[in-house]
C-alpha cells in the first residue's frame, strides 16, 4: 500500500461523525470611508510603507533623490528606464546587487494598504526581495476596498506566483524592536500613478 | 524604573515597569509616528542591562513525562527574562484585542472560519485528492508522507536526485515536528533557517519557543551572546538593529548559493493547488524564488476548499497573532518558475489518527496564530521551552499528547482553566474543554501521579456547571485575577508562586457578547 492510499484510507476510516456543511461567506461591508485612496495610503503608512504623489512634469520627482543615489536600478515598468534589464536575467541570483526595483501593482487593497504582484509584473520574482528598495506604481483606480474583494479576483487562480506586499520586509524578533529590511527590501514606496492610456 | 516614573500614557496596561524602556529604537512611519506593525511591541520593552543567564527549557529524558513545572520554576527564577517575556506577549494579546474590536463582523468571521475548517476536515480525503490533481496539473510534483521520517526521507531523496547539498528554509512548525534539521545534518545536507527568530534558535541549538516569535524568550543580550559565538559579531553590542543587520548580511550569501529552498504552509487551496505562506520578513519568498528547486511541506490539515475562503482566514490570522491587519507578505505559490522544479509534500504525521478522536479532532482546525499562547498566564510565565514539546501553550497541551501520551502526559495540567485561550481562538477551538478532557483520559489511563488527581476534582466541580464557571471568571473586572484558587495558590503549581497576576481584559468575551451582540439582535 502506498503512503497515499494509507493516509486517505485512515482519513476515511476516521471521518468525524456529523454533518458539517460548507458555509456561504457573505460579502461584508468594506471598513473604509469615502476616500479609498486616502485610506489605502493611511493603512500602508501604518504598515511601514511610504506613499508618493506623482509630480506634474516628472512623475518620479518625489523619488529622484532615492533613484539618484542608486547605482543599479531594475525597472519592470515602461514609465521609467533603469540600467538593469530584467528580461535579460537568466538566474534570479543576478539581481542581488539591485539597489532599487520599480514594478507596477495589479491592484491595491484599502483595508490593509497591500499591493498585489504576480510573475507577470515582477518579471524576475526575486527582485522584489533581493533589491534594497522597492518602488511600486499603483493606479488609484486599481484600489479595491478590502481583502475579501481581493480574493474574488482571477489572478490567484491563474498566476504561478501571486504575492501581497504590505509595506517593507520587517522583523521584531529581538525584544519587539521593529526593524525594516529583515531579509527583503528595506523600504517600499507606492507612487500613485495612473496607468498609461491604451 | 517604577510605574510612577512612566508618563501616564505609558503607565496604562504595564505589568512589569522594570522592563519598560525610555528609549525607543523601533522604526518610524513616513509621518514620523511610531510604528507597531508585524510583531513589534506597542511600547518599548527592554530587559535591564544586568546580565542574567537565559533559563533553558525542560529536560528531555526519552519518553519519560516532561516536568514542565521544574522548567517553569527555573524560568520564574530568572526575573528579567520572565518579566520581559510576560510583558511582550501580553502586549501582543492587547494588540490583538484592539485589532479584533475594529472589525464589526469579527465573531461572524470566527464562526465562518470554524465551519469552513470543520467542513474541510470532515471531507479531507476528497479535498486532498482535489488539491493533488490541481497541483499536478500545475506542473508540481506531489508526494505523500505518513510520518516525519517519511517526510525527511522524501525530501532527502528529492535533494539527492538533484545533487543538492544546501537548503534555505522559512519557518515551519511541521518541519520542527519532523526533526527535519537534525535528520538533514546527519545526512550531510546543510540547512539554513532564514527567519531571524528561527535563525537565532538554530544557532543556539534550541527549538523555537513560540510558534510565531521563536526567540521571544531571549533578551537582546542573549542574542548578542549567540551571534558573537556563531557569527562573530561584537559581543558587547546588543543593539537590535546591529544584530538584525548582522543576520541579514550573513544569511544572504546562503540564500544566493542554496541548491534548494523550502517553505512551510499556512493554507493549501484545494481548487487551485496553491500553497499560501504568511510572513513578515519575506524569507519564504526568497526561499521559494531564488533557488532552482523549491519544496513546500504541508500538514494535511492545512487544506481549505477555495481561494475565496482566504478572505476569511487572512483577515483573522495576523490580527489574532500580532494585532496587525495582515502580515507584510502573503504569498501564493501555485506553479514552478520556468526551468525550475517545485515539489509539495503532504504530511500526515498523526493527523489522520487525530481525526478519529471524538473529543480532540477539532484541534486540527488550528491555524497556528499563537493567540492562545499570548493570552495564557501559564505560558507567559513559564516560557515555551518549558513544555519540552514542538507545540507549547494551550494548543500544545491538546496536540502534544496525540504524538506521545506518556511523554506529554503532564502537560494538560499546566493550565489554570480560565478559558481565555478558547475566547481568543480565531477558529473557535474549545481549547480549555479539550484540556479538561485530556486530563480525564490521562488519569483514566493511569498516566498521572496521584498528587495531580486532586486538582482534577476541583477543576471538575467548576467546569461541570458552565453558568457558575462564567460567573466565576466574569464577575470581577478581571478574568485572570480571579483564577480558581486551587490553580493559583496550590503549592504544587510552580506557576502560581509568583502572585502578581497580569491585568486581564475588562470584559470576558462572553460578557461582551451578551452585552453587545444580544442587544443588537434584539433591535
Amino acid at each position: 500500500m502506498t503512503a497515499r492510499e494509507a493516509i486517505l484510507g485512515d482519513i476515511r476510516a476516521n471521518r468525524p461523525a456529523g454533518e458539517f456543511p460548507l458555509p456561504q461567506v457573505p460579502l461584508f461591508p468594506p471598513l473604509i470611508g469615502d476616500d479609498p485612496v486616502a485610506e489605502f495610503g493611511d493603512r500602508l503608512k501604518r504598515m511601514g510603507g511610504r506613499v508618493a504623489e506623482p509630480g506634474t512634469d516628472d512623475a518620479f520627482a518625489d523619488l529622484r533623490e532615492r533613484l539618484g543615489s542608486a547605482k543599479v536600478i531594475a525597472s519592470a515598468v515602461p514609465e521609467l528606464t533603469g540600467n538593469r534589464d530584467l528580461r535579460a536575467v537568466r538566474d534570479p541570483q543576478e539581481v542581488e546587487d539591485v539597489d532599487v526595483a520599480v514594478v507596477r501593482a495589479v491592484f491595491g487593497i484599502a483595508e490593509t494598504g497591500s499591493v498585489l504582484f504576480t510573475e507577470g509584473e515582477l518579471i524576475v520574482n526575486a527582485v522584489a526581495y533581493l533589491a534594497q528598495h522597492l518602488i511600486v506604481l499603483l493606479d488609484p483606480a486599481d484600489i479595491l476596498p478590502n481583502v475579501q474583494a481581493a480574493y474574488l479576483r482571477p489572478e490567484f487562480g491563474r498566476s504561478a506566483y501571486a504575492v501581497l506586499h504590505t509595506g517593507p520586509s520587517a522583523t521584531a524578533d529581538i525584544e519587539g524592536v521593529l526593524i525594516h529590511g529583515a531579509q527583503g527590501v528595506r523600504s517600499l514606496t507606492v507612487l500613485l500613478l495612473p496607468r498609461r492610456a491604451g | 524604573m517604577s510605574v510612577e516614573d512612566l508618563n501616564p500614557r505609558e503607565r496604562e496596561g504595564v505589568i512589569h515597569p522594570e522592563v519598560r524602556a525610555r528609549d525607543d529604537e523601533s522604526a518610524r512611519s513616513q509621518d514620523g509616528g511610531r510604528l507597531q506593525h508585524a510583531e513589534a511591541a506597542s511600547k518599548p520593552i527592554r530587559a535591564p542591562q544586568i546580565r542574567e543567564a537565559q533559563p533553558r527549557g525542560a529536560k528531555i529524558r526519552g519518553d519519560r513525562p516532561i516536568d514542565q513545572a521544574e522548567a517553569a520554576e527555573r524560568f520564574l527564577a530568572a526575573p528579567l527574562h520572565q518579566a520581559a517575556h510576560d510583558e511582550r506577549l501580553w502586549d501582543l494579546r492587547k494588540k490583538r484585542d484592539v485589532s479584533a474590536h475594529g472589525i464589526p463582523e469579527w465573531e461572524e468571521l470566527r464562526e465562518l472560519a470554524s465551519q469552513i475548517k470543520t467542513h474541510t476536515l470532515s471531507h479531507l480525503d476528497r479535498y486532498l485528492e482535489q488539491f493533488e490533481a490541481a497541483a499536478t496539473a500545475n506542473g508540481v510534483q506531489v508526494h505523500w508522507a505518513r510520518d516525519g521520517a517519511d517526510h525527511n526521507r522524501i525530501v532527502l531523496e528529492i535533494l539527492r536526485n538533484r545533487g543538492a547539498k544546501t537548503l534555505v528554509k522559512s519557518k515551519s512548525m511541521l518541519t520542527e515536528e519532523c526533526g527535519f534539521r537534525h535528520h538533514m545534518a546527519a545526512n550531510g545536507i546543510e540547512i539554513i533557517e532564514t527567519d531571524l527568530g528561527e535563525r537565532i534558535q538554530q544557532l543556539d541549538n534550541e527549538e523555537p519557543s513560540h510558534i510565531v516569535a521563536p526567540a521571544v524568550h531571549k533578551t537582546r543580550m542573549d542574542v548578542a551572546e549567540v551571534f558573537a559565538k556563531t557569527l562573530g559579531t561584537d559581543p558587547d553590542n546588543d543593539d537590535a538593529h546591529y544584530l538584525a543587520e548582522s543576520q541579514r548580511e550573513t544569511t544572504r550569501p546562503y540564500i544566493l548559493k542554496a541548491d534548494a529552498g523550502m517553505t512551510g504552509c499556512n493554507f493549501a487551496i484545494a481548487e487551485t493547488g496553491t500553497v499560501v505562506t504568511c510572513t513578515n520578513e519575506g524569507n519564504a519568498d526568497l526561499s521559494g524564488n531564488v533557488p532552482p528547486l523549491q519544496i513546500h511541506s504541508i500538514g494535511i490539515e492545512k487544506i481549505i476548499p477555495k481561494v475565496e475562503h482566504l478572505g476569511v482566514f487572512i483577515r483573522l490570522l495576523s490580527r489574532s497573532a500580532l494585532g496587525s491587519p495582515i502580515t507584510q507578505y502573503t504569498s501564493h505559490f501555485r506553479a514552478p518558475r520556468a526551468g525550475t522544479e517545485m515539489h509539495m509534500v503532504l504530511v500526515d504525521n498523526g493527523r489522520s489518527a487525530r481525526l478519529g478522536m471524538e473529543e480532540f479532532w477539532t484541534s486540527l482546525k488550528c491555524i497556528r496564530c499563537g493567540a492562545c499562547m499570548n493570552t495564557c498566564p501559564v505560558y507567559r510565565r513559564s516560557g515555551g521551552l518549558s513544555y519540552g514539546a514542538t507545540y507549547s501553550g494551550p494548543i500544545g497541551l491538546i496536540i502534544d499528547p496525540t504524538f506521545n501520551k506518556r511523554k506529554y502526559s503532564t502537560l494538560p495540567f499546566s493550565s489554570t482553566m480560565n478559558g481565555s485561550c478558547t475566547n481568543v481562538c480565531p477558529v473557535k477551538i474549545n481549547i480549555h474543554e479539550q484540556i479538561f478532557a485530556w486530563r480525564k483520559v490521562l488519569v483514566e489511563e493511569h498516566h498521572i501521579p496521584a498528587l495531580k488527581q486532586g486538582m482534577m476534582k476541583a477543576a471538575g466541580a467548576v467546569l461541570s456547571r458552565p453558568a457558575a464557571y462564567r460567573a466565576a471568571i466574569g464577575a470581577a473586572d478581571s478574568a485572570l485575577k480571579v483564577l480558581p484558587r486551587f490553580a493559583v495558590y496550590n503549592p504544587l503549581n510552580t506557576w502560581g508562586k509568583k502572585r502578581e497576576m497580569p491585568e486581564a481584559p475588562r470584559q470576558t468575551f462572553h460578557a461582551w457578547y451578551k452585552q453587545n451582540r444580544m442587544k443588537d439582535a434584539g433591535r
